[in-house]
């Protein structure tokens, strides 16, 4: 179980292009970190490199357990959840079969899975196919998704963009339910968050 | 159930929704076997000693068929992200993969093998040994093929590429294959190519999913 994220130096290449360089950032259980920017300034590859997805210049990325320092890629494997642009939904499977496949993926029940559906209004959605769901909704089935799933770190890239007002609301609840439970969120975002976070900006 | 049952359930759910995964592969190899004999002169006595060629040449055309979907979709739309986030290696993934390919495309492929060569004019009692190598040959198929498709992931007109890389690398299975048919048929020792053709295969199964782990990383970087 992550308790701390700890980004030490880290520097980001797109092609021949460094985003940033020596960016630090700590984060703790129950913190929200909003991290801020011009498009383009390294907000997307920061949570991809975080995710492990794309390998730093230089600098490291280190998770702590409540007990000691996790071993990166098992911290990875058990304890993050990045929701990216894409809703990574297919688009001819129901929005159950997506929602049951990915939660019990990341390591959750079938019943909790339910359960954030119907808190996140999409009871009457799931037997749909998810071509079928508006943008917003099928963000709402991926929020579902990550509410449903055990993982405590949470990337989110641009996660309230397509969501109308009473759901941004709704999430901000969802998000601070998580930080009770001794969750981690850093949200790459332009709008404010929902909620009390602390602000770090990328410069471009 | 194990994270890999759940891939693999996920992929053999996939593979027949939108698209008809085996059906399609199915009427290709139906195809394919059919125009043959319409472009030479289809007497029994002149396609006879071609006919369990042509069920192998048709075979290896008809599973590239499905190829392009099993990394591309998942790329696309952003899940190769969250399958690798997952608890199990990519490496683990990629194998669930190839062998839910397997299931929907090779192995119903390795069933209609036997029947394709004798419509075309293989003596039946060969029928046993058609299947048992195209089946075989049909896991060398899936992961030779897996890995032509990471490779091809993120490129236009991935599909084209899969087949020029992947083509060469399934002469071995043909011709180990075939081979073993044609030395079964004419009363010679067949049982080396078919142990060199499950050897091809296991060989496959082993180092390929490090393979398309690799390239599946690569394209997500």
């Amino acid at each position: 179980m992550i308790a701390a994220l700890d980004v030490q130096g880290l520097a980001v290449s797109r092609g021949h292009r460094q985003l940033f360089r020596d960016f630090d950032l700590r984060l703790d259980a129950g913190e929200t970190v909003a991290l801020t920017g011009p498009n383009g300034a390294g907000k997307t590859s920061l949570l991809r490199a975080i995710a492990g997805f794309i390998r730093p210049d230089a600098g490291a990325v280190a998770f702590r357990g409540g007990t000691g320092p996790l071993e990166a890629e098992e911290a990875r494997r058990g304890g993050v959840h990045l929701l990216g642009h894409q809703d990574g939904l297919k688009s001819n499977r129901t929005a159950r079969d997506e929602l049951t496949f990915h939660v019990r993926w990341t390591g959750g029940d079938a019943a909790s899975a339910l359960a954030a559906a119907e808190t996140l209004g999409l009871r009457r959605l799931l037997d749909l196919a998810v071509r079928h769901l508006s943008a917003g909704q099928r963000r709402r089935l991926a929020l579902a998704r990550l509410v449903a799933s055990p993982r405590p770190l949470w990337l989110l890239d641009e996660p309230l963009a397509p969501l109308d007002a009473e759901h941004r609301a709704l999430f901000g609840e969802l998000m601070q339910a998580h930080l009770a439970g001794g969750g981690l969120v850093l949200a790459a975002v332009h709008d404010p968050l929902p909620i009390a976070a602390r602000t770090v900006e990328l410069a471009g | 159930m194990t994270p890999l049952g759940l891939i693999f359930r996920r992929e053999l759910a996939l593979a027949w929704s939108g698209g008809g995964g085996p059906v399609l592969a199915l009427g290709f190899y139906a195809a394919v076997a059919t125009l043959v004999p319409l472009s030479t002169n289809p007497s029994a006595h002149n396609l006879a000693p071609i006919a369990t060629g042509i069920a192998w040449v048709a075979l290896a055309l008809a599973s590239l068929l499905s190829l392009e979907r099993m990394f591309e979709r998942d790329f696309e739309d952003g899940a190769l992200d969250l399958l690798l986030l997952g608890p199990a290696p990519a490496e683990a993934v990629a194998a669930a993969k190839c062998l839910a390919h397997w299931a929907t495309t090779g192995a119903p492929l390795a069933l209609a093998a036997p029947l394709a060569a004798i419509a075309l004019g293989a003596p039946p009692s060969l029928a046993p040994l058609i299947l048992a190598t195209a089946a075989v040959g049909g896991v060398a198929f899936a992961f030779v093929g897996g890995t032509g498709a990471a490779l091809a992931l993120g490129s236009r007109r991935g599909g084209l590429l899969i087949a020029v890389i992947v083509l060469p690398l399934l002469a071995p299975p043909v011709i180990l294959g075939g081979g073993a048919l044609s030395a079964y048929a004419a009363g010679l020792p067949w049982q080396t190519p078919l142990m060199l053709l499950v050897a091809y295969a296991l060989g496959a199964a082993a180092l390929c999913p490090f393979f398309m782990a690799a390239a599946c990383r690569n394209a997500l970087s």
